[in-house]
Formats: C-alpha cells, sequence, structure tokens
C-alpha cells in the first residue's frame, strides 16, 4: 500500500462518495454548533421541513455573544439577547444538546470539545467558525465552514469538500525560556504569510510538537487558518492519549484500549511525502508581538515596528503604510516603547488552564499598571473551576486583572467587552484585524505571558527579562 | 439559489491586499437571525463615519461606481472568520462577481453556496483591470461562466479556473444539500459500517 500522511488516512477513511475530477462527499463524526452562525441554517431545515440527521454527532454551545460578567442580570444587548434566545429556540425544536451560558459544560465551542473528550483523534469535525482547526491537535481533521455548510452538516451529517494539498510544518529543537506555542504559531504565520497555508491541509511536526503540551498544540493549530489553511493537525500520540484518557465522552474500558490502537496507527508513514514542506529552527524562534493588522504582521519583542521603505513592491508599502496608519504607529519604533491600554487573555486560542497558570505566573504578586485594563477569561466554566481550584483567580485580582466567566468576549467584541476607538491592547486571541476587537480598537498578538507582563509594565516587555 | 451563467456588469476597482471578512462585515452585525439587511451593512467601518454619514473617500461611496456588481480586489480577499455575512453583505449590496488574485478557502466556498462567483485571475491582470476601472468611466466586464472567461471590450480576455462540480452547480442553481440527498444510500451505507 502507498505511504499516506494523516491527512489522507483520515480523509480515505470519511469518503462516502468520490468521483475523479469532484469534491468528495465526506461523513462528520462531531459538529459543533453555536449561537452566531447557525439560526439561518436553522431557518433553513425549517423551510425544507429537513431534520437533524445525526443528534448524537452534534452540540450546540453559547459562546460569542454571551456577558462574562454580571450572568445573573438580564441581558443589556437586546439584539445579543434575541441571538441566545433564537439558539434555545433552535435546540428546543430540533431536539439538540444545548448548553446556554448557565450549563456547566458552557465555554468557547472550541475549548470544550476536547476538554469534554468528545473531540478524538481520525474524527471529521466541523463548526461555523474558522478556529476549529484546533481540535486538529489531538490529530482530527477538524475545519470552520459556513452557515450554508452548517446547514447541510446539520441536514445530511456530510460535506462535499475538495481534496487540499498537504503542508507539513516542521520545527525542531527546543524552544527557549519564555517562548511558548503561541510564539510558534506567530513565527510561523510570519514566515509563510496569511496565504502560505491556502489550499493545503497543514501537519505540525518535529521535536517542538512532540514535546509540547495537549493544550498547546491546540493554540498551533487553532492559528492555522491565520496562515490560510482550514485545518491543521498533530500526530497522536502518549501525550494525546494520557490527555483524553478518563474525559466525560472519551471511550472507556475495551473500548478505549482498542481506540488507542487505531488512533496510533493514524500517524503519517515514515515514506510518505507532503506537497510543501516549510521548516523553522526552534533556537531562532523569540517571543512575539504583532505590530500590523493581519497576523503575519509579527516582530520578535525586541524588534522595531517596522518602515515601509523596508518593502520592495508598492502595494506591500501601501499596506504597510495603511497598517501603521491604523495602529497609530510610526515606523522604526521599538516595540517595547508601545504602551497598551488594554490587556485580554482569554480566547480559544489561549484560555485554558496552562495559558491562566503560565499568565498567573508572571502576575504573581504583583500590581498591573493603574493605566491598564487588564481582563482574564478563562475558556470554559471547567477552566475557571480548576484556575480557582489552584487559587489563581485570587492572583490575578490581587494583581489587579479582572476575573470573568467563560465566553468569546474581547476576541470579536460581539459582547459588551471589547476596544474604544484608538485603545490599544495586548491580546492573546487570534486576529489584529482592523476594529477585530471593537471600531477603531488597535491589537496586539502576544503569548499569555507576554500580556501578563504587559499588564504590569504598561507597555510590552521581554517576558525573558523579568525575574 | 439564483443560477449564474453570465453577467455584465460595472467594477468597483478595490486595490486592497488582505480584506479580512472582519473589514467586510464586522463581528457586531453578526448578531441578526435572519439572511437579510447586509448590504447596507458591507465594509461598514470603512464606509461610514461615526455619525453614520459616508465616508466620501470610500469606494463604494464614490459616485462614479454606484451601481457596481462586480468587485475587484488585491490578494487575499476574504481571509479570515467563516462568517458567510461576508458573501451575504457583498451580494446583497449587489455585487455578482467578486475578482481577486487569491481568496481564503473559506469564504471561497461561502460565496459558490450563495450564487456569488468568485474569480481568480493572474495579479498582472487583476492590476489591468483596476488600473482601467479608475481611468475609464463607467468600466465594465463581462464575466462568462460557461466560457470560464472575464472580457473588457478594450481587448482583455482573460481565462479562469473552476471546479467543474462547483461551476455545475451554479449554472444550474442546485441546492447543495437536495443534490446530496439524492446520496442517502450511500450515506446510510457509510453509517451501517461506521458505528
Amino acid at each position: 500500500m502507498a505511504p499516506k500522511t494523516m491527512f489522507e488516512k483520515i480523509w480515505d477513511a470519511h469518503v462516502v462518495r468520490e468521483e475523479e475530477g469532484k469534491p468528495s462527499l465526506l461523513y462528520v463524526d462531531l459538529h459543533l454548533v453555536h449561537e452566531v452562525t447557525s439560526p439561518q441554517a436553522f431557518d433553513g431545515l425549517r423551510l425544507n421541513n429537513r431534520r437533524i440527521r445525526r443528534l448524537d454527532k452534534t452540540v450546540a454551545v453559547a459562546d460569542h455573544n454571551v456577558p462574562t460578567n454580571d450572568r445573573d442580570k438580564p441581558l443589556t444587548d437586546e439584539v445579543s439577547k434575541a441571538q441566545l434566545e433564537a439558539m434555545q429556540r433552535n435546540a428546543d425544536e430540533f431536539g439538540l444538546e444545548y448548553h446556554d451560558m448557565f450549563s456547566e459544560k458552557q465555554g468557547i465551542v472550541h475549548v470544550i470539545g476536547p476538554e469534554q473528550g468528545r473531540t478524538q483523534p481520525g474524527m471529521i469535525i466541523v463548526c461555523g467558525d474558522s478556529h476549529t482547526a484546533t481540535h486538529g491537535a489531538v490529530g482530527a481533521m477538524a475545519f470552520g465552514i459556513g452557515t450554508s455548510e452548517v446547514e447541510h452538516v446539520l441536514a445530511t451529517q456530510c460535506i462535499w469538500q475538495a481534496k487540499p494539498k498537504t503542508m507539513e510544518i516542521r520545527v525542531d529543537g527546543t524552544l527557549g525560556f519564555g517562548v511558548t506555542p503561541k510564539d510558534v504559531i506567530l513565527a510561523v504565520i510570519g514566515k509563510i504569510g496569511t496565504s502560505g497555508g491556502i489550499g493545503h491541509a497543514i501537519e505540525y511536526t518535529g521535536s517542538v510538537f512532540r514535546e509540547m503540551s495537549m493544550e498547546g498544540r491546540m493554540t498551533v493549530c487553532n492559528m492555522s487558518i491565520e496562515a490560510g489553511a482550514r485545518t491543521g493537525m498533530v500526530a497522536p500520540d502518549e501525550t494525546t492519549f494520557a490527555y483524553l484518557k478518563g474525559r466525560e465522552y472519551a471511550p472507556k474500558g475495551e473500548d478505549w484500549d482498542a481506540a488507542v490502537e487505531r488512533w496510533a496507527a493514524l500517524r503519517t508513514d515514515p515514506d510518505a511525502t507532503f506537497d510543501t514542506v516549510v521548516t523553522l529552527d526552534a533556537a531562532d524562534i523569540q517571543p512575539q508581538v504583532t505590530w500590523g493588522t493581519n497576523p503575519a504582521q509579527v516582530l520578535p519583542v525586541g524588534g522595531r515596528v517596522p518602515k515601509p521603505d523596508e518593502f520592495e513592491s508598492s502595494q506591500e508599502q501601501g499596506a504597510v503604510e495603511k497598517a501603521l496608519a491604523y495602529m497609530g504607529l510610526n515606523g522604526g519604533e521599538r516595540i517595547q516603547d508601545i504602551a497598551v491600554d488594554t490587556v485580554f487573555i482569554g480566547s480559544c486560542t489561549n484560555s485554558r488552564i496552562e495559558d491562566l497558570r503560565a499568565a498567573a505566573a508572571v502576575a504573581k504578586g504583583k500590581q498591573k499598571a493603574d493605566s491598564v485594563r487588564a481582563l482574564v477569561v478563562p475558556g470554559s466554566w471547567a477552566v475557571k473551576q480548576q484556575a480557582e481550584e489552584e487559587g489563581l483567580d485570587q492572583v490575578f485580582t490581587e494583581a489587579g486583572f479582572e476575573w470573568r466567566d467563560a465566553g468569546c468576549s474581547m476576541c470579536l467584541a460581539m459582547n459588551p467587552d471589547r476596544l474604544a476607538p484608538g485603545e490599544r491592547s495586548a491580546s492573546t486571541s487570534n486576529r489584529n484585524f482592523e476594529g477585530r476587537q471593537g471600531p477603531g480598537g488597535r491589537t496586539h498578538l502576544v503569548s499569555p505571558p507576554m500580556a501578563a507582563a504587559a499588564a504590569i509594565a504598561g507597555h510590552f516587555v521581554d517576558v525573558r527579562e523579568l525575574n | 439559489m439564483d443560477a449564474f451563467t453570465k453577467h455584465t456588469g460595472k467594477v468597483v476597482p478595490y486595490d486592497m491586499p488582505n480584506v479580512d471578512t472582519d473589514q467586510i462585515i464586522p463581528a457586531r452585525f453578526l448578531k441578526k437571525i435572519d439572511r437579510v439587511g447586509f448590504g447596507e451593512l458591507l465594509f461598514y467601518e470603512l464606509r461610514y463615519e461615526e455619525d453614520g454619514s459616508p465616508k466620501p473617500g470610500f469606494i463604494l461611496n464614490q459616485p462614479q461606481y454606484a451601481g457596481g456588481t462586480v468587485l475587484v480586489s488585491g490578494p487575499q480577499f476574504g481571509i479570515g472568520s467563516s462568517r458567510e455575512h461576508a458573501p451575504w453583505a457583498i451580494q446583497q449590496y449587489g455585487f455578482r462577481v467578486v475578482i481577486a488574485p487569491s481568496f481564503g478557502d473559506i469564504f471561497r466556498n461561502n460565496c459558490y453556496q450563495n450564487g456569488l462567483l468568485p474569480v481568480m485571475l493572474d495579479a498582472a491582470e487583476v492590476d489591468t483591470i483596476i488600473a482601467r476601472a479608475q481611468e475609464i468611466q463607467g468600466y465594465e466586464l463581462t464575466v462568462d461562466l460557461e466560457a470560464q472567461q472575464v472580457t473588457d471590450g478594450h481587448g482583455l480576455a482573460a481565462s479562469f479556473d473552476i471546479d467543474p462540480f462547483r461551476k455545475e452547480n451554479l449554472v444550474r442553481g442546485l441546492d447543495d444539500i437536495g443534490l446530496t440527498l439524492q446520496n442517502e444510500a450511500a450515506i446510510d451505507a457509510f453509517e451501517s459500517t461506521h458505528s
């Protein structure tokens, strides 16, 4: 048999129908639904008198709109309220498992999937959200879809897909002190750009990912879309199995042993080849800070904001000028001289327990700068509870950070957490696009420890130089 | 879904790389639970002042481009979020075609689902179209999906690739779900062999 990549093995195991030169019809093992990209899909089902084909493979959660404080009070945003009510109505009408903001299983859709053991190796997982690749960290093919496709999967449990090319992103070596998975993926995006992965399925390989925790792998896979790739994955190994074992929806007993055997066979065959290979040396990766308005506009923390004339084409120069103007920055200024107004620790990229521990380790016994507002938004109820058991909430509140309830929050500002026009953030989220965290808001993407360090100093600092 | 075969219309040249879906439609407008009313929200932050009045400099507010139906832009158009509200906003504004050197994958899929045609042309061809649209008053393109060709009556004849499956569905205005349900026996068979 011809050697296959992990991606090809997962793909081949899910083909319901294929025809030369056309997209394949693939079977979906897990469909995650949230309140923002689903209402029009449920309308479509209703209009055509269709049902959800597999309720047992579908789960819905409220995350994008939910407030992260004062949940006992009525929602102040009437439109958000209407959207959450629509989600509840649709779940009731179609008989769908749904976790509203008062459920102990509530959290950001990409945090609760792995945390509850629903996300498993070898699966095809879809969600109406571009950060679905997060679930690829366990060795699954997970990708974001649009609302019409949400409707399609609800009705058929299948999806049409044109087979992407394969890309290996290999990072060997050992990460330096203070360098996190977030810095690795930002460095990757900085290298290949926002379009480097378009049309590709990424597999992250090399010693850095083998040695990385599951949560770190989730951070990396999460941002595959920022490099243009809809899906990114890491081969399942002992780290994966240890993470999943005993989780609520993970297989148990004999089923577990059989599953592990099956999962271990998913890894890319030694002689398999990728269409594209990108390599980075771990030793070259420094803590990263984005300076512009897309995630590829990123630099090591010791760097200076670029000047437009450092770029070759007039189109690039124009794009840099536009980004600098939006960000209120001058070319040549030191990253570490940039003062921040708000620090956001959260999002499907960096809101898991390890992220909170890493941020708390920096904040412990210190005080945030007076000029800074700092928010910590755990990724799920379960993360919040774990953090509180460890006393992390105390560490944050004593340092002057706000401790909130779980949700997407300031990553995309659909709830009341947002930047004011011109306000500048250090954010552990995934997108620094114009207006992403609120109209006119200016976002710099960083790791959780770098965000906590910026909150304390009031400007960016190299986390490696702190005591 | 409306069928798409051939379209002739005025070009709106938005000469910008990396137009992400947050720019196309900001997240706070994704709270609507129906599919309509997104046209006036297209490019909201770029298009309107804080008081809601139009920003005179923005391309959609320039009178010479009013009534445009072919949006032409730079590489990596539609990167970022999976929000289908982005193609809805573009389509509901009145566009039938978006032309760029490259597209975000999810955005491109979402266009196909709605009968909005994404056309990938070489960067040089896109540059030519943008330059002509900026120079020639009322500059129009004809986009012929069946012939897979873009022409402008000024000598441009650019061909483009499209997945034959997507093309057929667009030309016939087919709904994917109806098509898939024709394969229900195959789905049943898959489910019975994969517990």
